[in-house]
């Protein structure tokens, strides 16, 4: 099947990518723009672990098919740095060590900052149903939260 | 995933000519939460599609909208997010609220689309059984025109819906709950969210006084189908809304069941479940409906 071209507006930049319809916006995202930071972990949708902001939504990006991208902006784990300072989320996992083998996390990243976006001061129950869709199998979680609310009170005193 | 074409209709009627033409090796594409997973695997309960048709630019399929005088109009396209986020959703037809805010993680309610999930048409839907209890009626556009047809008929077996390979769902509409009707809706899971319904419940009781004016009871993933619990119905009907009423038509909804043993519980389990479940969302519902009026 010849490749078709879609636009999108990745991390703030428009790109045009040349891509097969059955290929995944993970998949057009990781080898055609070659940002690795997401993951796939199961391809189903069920870890969270290839998690991207979609139109300022969270989505699973394993399931989404590269044309149903076209147009719409995407942010990834590689977006959320600006002029090479880590986003307070990206600092807290790193201040709290919030984080083992480390696959699970820029997903996790993606997804706290997006919850914290839409509530910056949730509880420990808002952060796990927050977090429900991005499972983790090396920490046990507690580590993940407390870097989630050591973000989201760093993000509420301006950083 | 095996390539296949990708059209992007832009209105109902181009993707149900674009169905048609395909003449059945076409499949509409909602949310992807499940087709794309089911394409992934090769498990799909109809031949692998060559044509994709994907309803993601129809802006037609994604209003919701709310009048006192006609109810509720979900259109198909309409996700899990916008739909259990409404504030006429959450207010009047609560128990969809809550179905719609289970599915899934948010990554899923992101995507996933409320006709997405009843042409699914899987047994255990969360928004079935809400759906059942509302009386929605699901509003079907195909090459002859549109159709309408009571959700409970729209269901046919596990995967399997009323809907022609060249028809599209298109809207569900709900008429209005009458006057002091308090709904409910529940799922039992190991996990919270995340999960899929080892058993889920809905009622719908409209009181005045004491006295039970009309009930609705639907089951979740205990029948190929979603289904109306009548003999549950019918043993509220009339009657004093207190436990005893309660306990007896839980009962009952038990006899309206006819579960499996899977991977997720046995049977037995789930006939407990229905029992349990149904008096405790009888009585929620209840406390709902004398509050409501």
């Amino acid at each position: 099947m010849p490749k078709q071209l879609i636009t999108l507006t990745i991390n703030g930049r428009e790109r045009e990518v040349a891509i097969e319809p059955h290929w995944t916006l993970l998949e057009t995202v990781r080898e055609a723009l070659d940002l690795t930071g997401s993951k796939e972990g199961c391809g189903t949708g069920d870890c969270g672990a290839c998690t991207m902001s979609v139109d300022g939504r969270i989505v699973t990006s394993c399931l989404m098919l590269a044309p149903q991208a076209n147009g719409r902006q995407v942010t990834t784990i590689e977006g959320l740095q600006s002029n090479g300072s880590l986003d307070p989320v990206q600092q807290a996992f790193i201040d709290t060590g919030g984080l083992q083998c480390g696959f699970c996390i820029p997903g996790m990243i993606v997804a706290a900052r997006n919850l914290i976006d839409d509530n910056p001061n949730p509880t420990i129950d808002q952060i796990r149903e927050g977090l429900a869709g991005n499972l983790c199998r090396c920490t046990g979680y507690a580590k993940i939260y407390e870097a989630v609310e050591l973000a989201a009170e760093r993000i509420r005193g301006g950083a | 995933m095996r390539t296949f074409e990708y059209k992007a209709p832009e209105t109902i009627d181009e993707a149900v000519s674009l169905l048609k033409e395909a003449g059945g090796s076409a499949r509409p594409l909602a949310g992807g939460t499940d087709l794309v997973v089911q394409l992934k695997e090769r498990a799909t309960r109809f031949p692998y599609p060559a044509t994709i048709v994907s309803l993601d630019r129809v802006s037609e399929l994604r209003g919701i909208d709310f009048s006192e005088t006609d109810g509720l109009r979900l259109g198909a396209g309409a996700t899990m997010t916008d739909v259990a986020g409404h504030p006429a959703v959450r207010e009047r037809y609560a128990a969809l609220a809550q179905g719609a805010g289970v599915v899934g993680s948010l990554q899923t309610m992101n995507m996933a689309t409320i006709g997405g999930n009843v042409c699914n048409a899987a047994p255990s839907a969360d928004t079935a059984p809400p759906l059942l209890v509302y009386e929605a009626e699901a509003v079907i556009v195909g090459p002859n025109g549109r159709r309408t047809l009571p959700i409970a008929e729209f269901f046919r077996g596990p995967g399997e819906t009323a809907l022609a390979s060249d028809e599209l769902l298109a809207e569900l509409r709900l008429p209005l709950p009458p006057s002091g009707t308090g709904a409910a809706f529940q799922r039992n899971t190991p996990r919270k969210q995340m999960d899929i319904a080892v058993v889920g419940v809905a009622v719908a009781l409209t009181l005045s006084g004491d006295t039970i004016e009309r009930a609705r009871v639907a089951l979740g993933a205990v029948a190929p189908t979603p289904l109306r619990a009548t003999a549950a119905e019918a043993a509220l009907q009339g009657q004093t809304a207190n436990e005893e009423t309660f306990a007896k038509a839980a009962a009952a909804a038990v006899q309206d069941s006819s579960p499996i043993s899977d991977l997720r519980a046995s049977a037995e389990f789930r006939r407990h479940l229905v029992k349990v479940m149904t008096a405790r969302l009888l009585a929620e519902a209840a406390n709902r409906a004398k509050g409501s009026s």
